[in-house]
């Protein structure tokens, strides 16, 4: 039930956000302090769920495989990987060091 | 108006760079519609729920934020306001693209739902207004489309596959969330932003109920914005 309202929630401000743009005046939008902040919203949340995604379970903090999908992840973005790319020789790495007996 | 008359093959010439871009784009993040489909489901939501998630939010980065949260323990109230938070600059999209789609009735609400990071890149790197809008609706449905079709792919996968760490699924998500922020690290001030966010949420993991670092990391991500200096404001940019 909880995924059901997190789904249906979610999506409604989703959709409520896209046409704020084409309906909300846009002077609201476009003021300099609003356009700061949105611009740069992304890079610190996904920065955050990167580090909450690969070294934490629950409240703890841990390094486990994850770390080392990370690393190999951000080695093919260096190389320009593609995104499937890059996520698939993360889940390996991990997959790889974990059927080894690590992480 | 002042435009010049082009001529008629050089008009098809362009709008078929158009339709290819837009449909390469199509494709190439379809593709990753399969991993969130097999997070979402790892993550504990249902088939149909992660289908749900793609057809009514469509936004990648928010789908993945919410099911990331969820998975990992947070609440419905911590995972809802992340996924809303990344999905604020659908709004600033849709800003930039009412001269050009200049939507009315109906179309509207298709136009807000098709309106994200790869149909507006798309729109708004063509010339002319009509390829604007070819493009904005040729990557926008191409998108939906493949996204959708994907999830339904990865969640089944996902559901066949069993345990997720096994294959390294909690892995991959770690992988799409540094792959999304990629992109950004272009000048001074998101890679400011993201150190900080990290560091934020590094400190809070330990200390604050699953799911409320990252809003955390948002809200000193939005102050550290608020006082950048303005003459670091482009300072180490690489494009615009």
């Amino acid at each position: 039930m909880s995924g059901w309202i997190a789904v249906l929630t979610a999506s409604l401000i989703s959709f409520a956000l896209k046409l704020a743009g084409y309906t909300v005046p846009p002077a609201r939008l476009e003021h300099p302090r609003v356009l700061r902040v949105t611009e740069v919203l992304p890079a610190a949340l996904l920065a955050s769920l990167v580090v909450l995604q690969t070294f934490s379970t629950g409240t703890h903090l841990v390094l486990d495989a994850r770390a080392a999908g990370l690393g190999v992840a951000v080695m093919a973005l260096l190389l320009r990987a593609p995104f499937i790319v890059v996520v698939i020789v993360a889940a390996a790495t991990a997959a790889g060091l974990r059927a080894l007996g690590w992480g | 108006m002042s435009e010049e008359p082009a001529p008629p093959d050089a008009g098809a010439a362009s709008r078929r760079a158009v339709v290819r871009q837009g449909v390469w784009v199509a494709v190439a993040t379809s593709l990753y519609g399969v991993s969130f489909g097999a997070l979402s489901v790892a993550g504990g939501l249902t088939v149909t729920q992660t289908c749900a998630l793609s057809l009514l939010l469509f936004s990648g980065g928010s789908q993945f934020a919410l099911v990331g949260i969820l998975g990992g323990g947070g609440t419905v109230g911590a995972a809802v306001a992340a996924a809303s938070l990344l999905g604020v600059r659908n709004a600033l999209y849709g800003l930039q693209l009412v001269p050009t789609m200049q939507p009315t009735g109906w179309r509207r609400a298709a136009i807000a739902q098709l309106t994200i990071d790869e149909s507006t890149a798309v729109a708004v790197s063509q010339a002319a207004p009509p390829l604007r809008r070819l493009g904005f609706w040729v990557t926008g449905l191409g998108v939906y489309l493949g996204w959708n079709l994907m999830t339904f792919l990865g969640a089944l996968a996902g559901d066949a596959l069993g345990d997720p760490k096994r294959f390294g699924l909690d892995a991959a998500a770690s992988a799409a969330f540094v792959a999304l922020l990629w992109p950004r690290l272009r000048a001074r001030q998101p890679v400011a932003i993201a150190v900080v966010g990290a560091v934020v949420t590094t400190a809070l993991i330990p200390v604050i109920p699953q799911g409320l670092p990252v809003l955390a990391a948002a809200f000193v991500g939005a102050l550290v914005a608020l006082w950048w200096p303005d003459r670091w404001q482009d300072a180490g940019r690489v494009d615009g």
